[in-house]
């Protein structure tokens, strides 16, 4: 069997990238940690949305890292799973919008 | 008995023993490869060699019998644990107490409650004029008949509770604690606040511990005590003061659960990553001495459970107490003390940094 695509450990090498490119990716760090420090947003709510938005994007890494800091910033399994409800309604929502536009079309083109 | 419902020392597990744990401690470097040391980084701190600062708590482990197997337990308590104090080495730390600058004792175990001289332990230090603290685990006081009165007998003894409970949810804190847990642990809250703990205005004083149900840290203390409070007081009426936040330590049961999980690589690294030197003025071992239930002394109940016993000759007993010697010891250190220093810190109250 080959080597899987997504590796669990290259989660702790994300530092890393700016072995490429140090001058891009300190600024994109240095924004990622600010833009994660509680502001008008508390820690966990900012959690929370990225543990939604990580079950968007679909990204392995992510859904690790924000389960995770969710529990470490006090969110409960509840408000976990309904964050994810939000982002698979969202999801669902935007595919099914559009069927105002194929309606639409479908109007347009038939008799 | 399920496996689960048995004490490391009945199931023979190699972790019973301190030495096998202290070697599994000090055999992991963190996973990049780094090697790393609790040591050197108090070193880097310039905090080496630790030493106290005060003598202010005597923290006395009555027995490591209970009536709970906690998943988490660092003290391997059970019921199938027998070792527990004996009043005559009660009586030594009351005359330790006596003869020193102590200001608290702080009764745990296992169930405290569990030692039958507990109520005499308890009345003596109250004559002694001692501010005295008892972890209870509240399901002991529904365990048996002969308990059921204890919320009342704290109250007359002005005894300060605190009492773990992992999370407002059944879900959780019964994952770590037992199944029911949570509904006799609710139950018995409901008692205390009966008879005025928790209650504003009171004086007698109830708070909960909180800590993670898995290989992970502590909320804040601050936020996570505002969600208590509302769930508490909405789900079941309940009222406490505080809520102390603390860091499970990759001892005992819960060492056992991070090997058998898969969780102990990644959770000593987030331990040795999240080092605070600020911790490490408000570790308790800088105020705190520990006694085991045959009397001997420690730096705290971590220590006490890895044997590592304060004396640079011989281990030191709380007969031969001497406070002079006990502020010039050296603070007896090792590789789970980064469970007291990562983040905000971690002491029996919790927060430290």
């Amino acid at each position: 069997m080959g080597k899987p695509y997504y590796i669990e450990e290259d989660l702790f090498k994300f530092g890393n990238i700016t072995e490429f490119q140090p001058e891009l990716g300190k600024k994109f760090f240095s924004y990622y940690n600010a833009v994660f420090e509680e502001g008008a947003l508390t820690e966990r709510e900012k959690a929370l949305i990225a543990l939604a938005v990580s079950h968007t994007v679909q990204c392995p890494y992510c859904i690790d890292a924000y389960t995770t800091a969710s529990l470490e910033k006090g969110a409960d399994e509840e408000q976990m799973m309904e964050a994810i409800h939000v982002a698979a309604a969202i999801r669902g929502g935007a595919s099914l919008v559009h069927g105002v536009q194929m309606m639409n079309k479908a109007k347009e083109i038939s008799m | 008995m399920s496996e689960a419902t048995k004490s490391l020392k009945s199931r023979k597990h190699r972790l019973a023993s301190s030495f096998i744990q202290l070697k599994v401690l000090n055999d992991n470097g963190h996973s990049n490869g780094e090697a790393y040391s609790f040591e050197g980084k108090l070193h880097a701190a310039g905090h080496y060699p630790l030493k106290p600062l005060k003598t202010e708590i005597l923290q006395v482990n009555i027995g490591k019998m209970c009536n709970q197997t906690c998943r988490h337990c660092h003290v391997d308590a059970g019921p199938d644990r027998k070792e527990i104090m004996t009043r005559e080495v009660m009586q030594q730390c009351i005359d330790a107490v006596k003869n020193s600058d102590f200001n608290t004792v702080d009764l745990t175990g296992g169930a405290p409650e569990m030692n039958p001289d507990f109520r005499w332990f308890v009345e003596k230090l109250d004559k002694a004029g001692v501010n005295i603290i008892v972890r209870c685990n509240l399901t002991i006081i529904l365990a048996n008949p002969r308990y059921y009165d204890l919320p009342e007998f704290y109250k007359t003894h002005n005894v300060v509770i605190i009492s773990s409970l992992p999370h407002y949810s059944a879900r959780r804190t019964d994952a770590q604690r037992g199944e029911g847990v949570f509904a006799k642990s609710i139950q018995v809250l409901k008692m205390l606040n009966e008879v005025g703990y928790g209650m504003d205005g009171s004086g007698l004083e109830l708070h909960l511990v909180y800590n993670p149900s898995g290989a992970y840290l502590p909320p804040s203390q601050e936020s996570l005590k505002k969600d208590f409070k509302r769930r508490l007081k909405s789900d079941f009426d309940i009222e406490f003061n505080d809520l102390y936040a603390i860091t499970n330590m990759p001892i005992s049961r819960f060492l056992d659960y991070l090997i058998q999980s898969g969780n102990y690589d990644a959770y000593t690294d987030k331990l040795l990553e999240a080092f605070n030197p600020l911790a490490i003025d408000g570790l308790m071992c800088r105020n705190t001495v520990s006694v085991g239930w045959d009397g001997y002394l420690y730096d705290c109940d971590f220590n006490q459970m890895l044997d590592l016993k304060i004396g640079d000759k011989a281990p030191l007993h709380i007969s031969e107490f001497d406070e002079e010697m006990m502020l010039s010891r050296t603070i007896i250190t090792n590789q789970h003390c980064f469970g007291c220093t990562a983040g905000s810190g971690s002491s029996c109250g919790g927060e430290i940094a």
